[in-house]
């Protein structure tokens, strides 16, 4: 399964590798990342490969919101699953999250354990 | 005594063709309003150090949550990696026991990479707090070698973020330009710090308001450049929000000017700038703008 994780933090990439080593080296999942909403729009215009995408709320240029908002009006069928990440877990955000099509919505700091088993479920 | 009262008396009390008794009364009412003008103008200077503290909690209080968020973001870091760490020597030590040493090792080294990341957003909290105690001190007025490229980014940040947290709609790309050339020039980081951060706050304010014009395709932008040009060192920041008219040009370094509503501002922040850079460290700050496109101040620092 292939992960797209968009977050402006750069080493939440060592994170991710980290957190899911594991997984990465079984080719259970396989992660990519870009740094802003834009470069994750960019890859998926060019790619159209991830499953599922993980993405910040509160990034500079374009939000969170903003991509999902273009990830869910433009992609392809079946469109890919987004979950909302936000380190403000406030209700304004939650709404638009929702009203927008994401599928799920997550607080930071990160629970990776329970990402681990929602990442799974959907697998 | 005054100088220019200290002149009269002496007039009055050579020249006049008054009588005794009237010079004298004369010279006893000068004496006095004297004393209530020194009086007043202590009184003054007080109130002026007790503005500029205010201003200076003002802008620090804009900021909390910005702080709050920045210092979050490290620890949450921190956190994880020092789990990941704990995991990995478990991990390690299984496969010492299996007696795949090299394998151990290629896990020691995750290790170490772990540590690393651990010890880079430990710093990184740690200097967020540090700034934040700086800018909330007294300033020191002492000069010291400082980064000016690190100083002018963790500002940007914290503004950002602090903008972020009072308004959740607010949303701007910011583009950085920094000369890696500059190395440390000696300022008094804590007076040029409150600077910056004023000029990128006003900067994220004038880039909302022109967003709330809901012009088509307006992408709101700020740049925060640095450049070394001989003996100077130039702090550019750059919005392409509302622009200043030319009516208000003229008194933006003004104190207590401000163009926003009533309670927003306290009309201190440009004119404390100025000051800053211009009495205490012999330096320029000039702006340009044009009005409904961009604006852009220049803070120029001789090294």
């Amino acid at each position: 399964m292939k992960i797209l994780v968009v977050d402006d933090e750069k080493d939440v990439q060592v994170l991710f590798e980290q957190r899911f080593r594991k997984e990465i080296r079984n080719k259970e999942m396989e992660f990519a990342f870009a740094y802003s909403g834009e470069d994750a729009l960019k890859y998926l215009n060019e790619l159209h490969e991830a499953v599922l995408i993980l993405s910040d709320i509160n990034m500079p240029g374009m939000s969170g919101l903003e991509l999902l908002r273009h990830i869910k009006e433009k992609h392809h069928e079946p469109p890919p699953v987004v979950m909302m990440i936000t380190a403000y877990g406030d209700a304004d955000n939650y709404n638009t999250a929702m009203k927008l099509g994401a599928d799920d919505f997550l607080t930071k700091p990160l629970e990776f354990s329970l990402l681990k088993e929602k990442l799974k479920a959907i697998q | 005594m005054n100088p220019r009262f200290q002149l009269i008396f002496d007039f009055i009390k050579k020249n006049s063709g008054l009588s005794e008794v009237e010079r004298a009364s004369l010279l006893q009412s000068i004496e006095e309003a004297n004393k209530t003008l020194t009086q007043t103008l202590e009184e003054l200077k007080v109130t002026q150090a007790q503005l500029i503290q205010s201003e200076k909690m003002a802008s620090l209080g804009q900021l909390t949550a910005g702080i709050a968020h920045e210092i979050q973001n490290p620890l949450n870091f921190v956190n994880n990696f020092s789990e990941v760490s704990n995991e990995l020597i478990d991990e390690m030590t299984e496969q010492l026991e299996k007696g795949n040493t090299e394998d151990a090792k290629a896990i020691a080294n995750e290790v170490k990479m772990s540590l690393e990341k651990i010890n880079f957003h430990g710093k990184r909290a740690g200097g967020i707090v540090k700034s934040m105690l700086q800018h909330s001190r007294t300033s020191t007025n002492k000069k010291e070698p400082t980064d000016i490229n690190a100083l002018a980014d963790e500002y940007l940040r914290l503004a950002y973020h602090g903008m972020r947290a009072k308004d959740k709609s607010f949303n701007s790309a910011m583009k950085t330009d920094y000369d890696e050339s500059i190395g440390l020039i000696k300022i008094i980081s804590q007076d040029i710090g409150r600077v910056i951060l004023n000029l990128i706050t006003n900067a994220f304010y004038a880039v909302t308001e022109k967003n709330k014009l809901m012009l088509d395709g307006y992408e709101p932008t700020i740049t925060v450049s640095t450049k070394r040009m001989n003996d100077k060192v130039e702090v550019r920041v750059k919005d392409n929000g509302t622009g200043i008219s030319q009516k208000a040009l003229d008194k933006i370094f003004q104190p207590f000017f401000t163009t926003k509503p009533t309670g927003q501002g306290t009309g201190l922040g440009l004119s404390l700038s100025y000051d800053i850079v211009t009495k205490g460290h012999g330096g320029e700050l000039k702006v340009e703008t044009k009005e409904g496109e961009y604006t852009e101040f220049s803070i120029i620092l001789l090294v």
